[in-house]
């Protein structure tokens, strides 16, 4: 790998990364009016993390148990509105419980 | 109250600089060990933030792969960034400036598209910087870190870290799901389309970057078709 070739390659990552951000930011200057579109944006968020989190989450952790312990820990703590630090370290915490006890 | 707002941003930023900081360290130790220069890999994390998209990237690098693969690529796993930033765009308050806009748009990622999007209110310029800033130092600092000293972390704890970005999202997708019908059915209509996607034999080849895209534009056109929302529910 030559640093040219390094170079080029980042910014070509970058630049493609950065396009896909900037265009609707650029673009859509105004409040968007028409009620599907607002109706279409308010699911996207639900949809897109819900998507990327299963089964992604299974796969995350070294061990598939270790894994589906820090779901469920994420869902209890979630469900009772804990905060996101909370949630997180608390599925970090589970998973890793699990896989100590090497289970 | 412009550097409450700052003060606010870089609170909330702090777990996603956590989890970014782990989840960069076993980035840096990959990619160094893989045969990348450490300076290299440092410039990635910091010009594109991303996580799968860097990923994918760095290991076509590694290959050799070329400038319009590359290109290719990271637009397919990066698209989503596209209806993220168009939805931020919609939030973020009334008169920002261009230049504040270009710089916001740098900054949305998955953990940060889902902070904005549960935080009460308008988005301010200080408080997007603040909830970006802390999450880019902690995925360039984590690259670093790792690829500097390429064990530094026990692996049981680093992998266990893996999903703490997982547990964030569940954080922001249930508690609004618990209050809302439609919002569940958005959440339980991706997640049995994911799983599709992951199992069946035809749609098992479409890629994870096309599959999310696909899942999100069909289920949230579906749900704003079933469940379109009044005026007024919007401007809480």
């Amino acid at each position: 790998m030559s640093t040219g070739y390094l170079f080029a390659g980042i910014a070509v990552m970058a630049l493609v990364t950065y396009l896909v951000r900037v265009l609707p930011m650029a673009i859509f200057r105004k409040k968007i009016h028409n009620r599907f579109v607002q109706s279409f944006l308010y699911y996207v968020p639900y949809a897109v993390l819900s998507a990327m989190t299963f089964p992604a989450i299974f796969d995350s952790t070294g061990s598939r148990l270790g894994a589906a312990a820090g779901c469920v820990a994420a869902l209890v703590l979630a469900y009772f509105r804990k905060g996101l630090l909370l949630v997180a370290v608390g599925a970090a915490a589970a998973a890793f419980l699990v896989q100590a006890a090497g289970l | 109250m412009r550097k409450q707002e700052f003060a606010r941003g870089i609170r909330d930023g702090i777990p996603i600089c956590l989890g970014y900081f782990s989840v960069s360290v076993a980035f840096g130790m990959t990619a160094v060990l893989a045969g990348m220069p450490l300076w290299a890999a440092v410039l990635i994390s910091l010009t594109n933030l991303t996580s799968a998209g860097q990923f994918a990237g760095t290991n076509l690098m590694i290959a050799g792969g070329g400038m319009a693969e590359l290109a290719l690529t990271t637009l397919v796993i990066n698209i989503r960034y596209f209806l993220m930033s168009l939805s931020v765009s919609q939030k973020v308050e009334r008169g920002m400036g261009l230049g504040k806009r270009l710089a916001v748009a740098f900054g949305i990622t998955d953990e940060i598209f889902a902070v904005s999007m549960q935080h009460p209110g308008e988005l301010t310029a200080p408080y997007m910087a603040g909830l970006i800033l802390t999450p880019v130092l902690g995925w360039t600092g984590g690259t670093l870190v790792g690829g500097a000293a390429t064990s530094v972390m026990p692996p049981a704890l680093s992998g266990a870290l893996g999903i703490a970005l997982y547990g964030m999202f569940i954080a922001v997708i249930i508690p609004p799901a618990r209050q809302e019908r439609s919002v569940l059915y958005t959440v339980l209509l991706a997640v049995a389309a994911s799983l599709a996607f992951t199992c069946l034999p035809v749609l098992k080849k479409v890629g994870s970057g096309w599959s999310i895209i696909i899942i999100t534009v069909a289920v949230s056109a579906l749900m704003a078709w079933l469940f379109p929302r009044k005026e007024e529910e919007d401007a809480k």
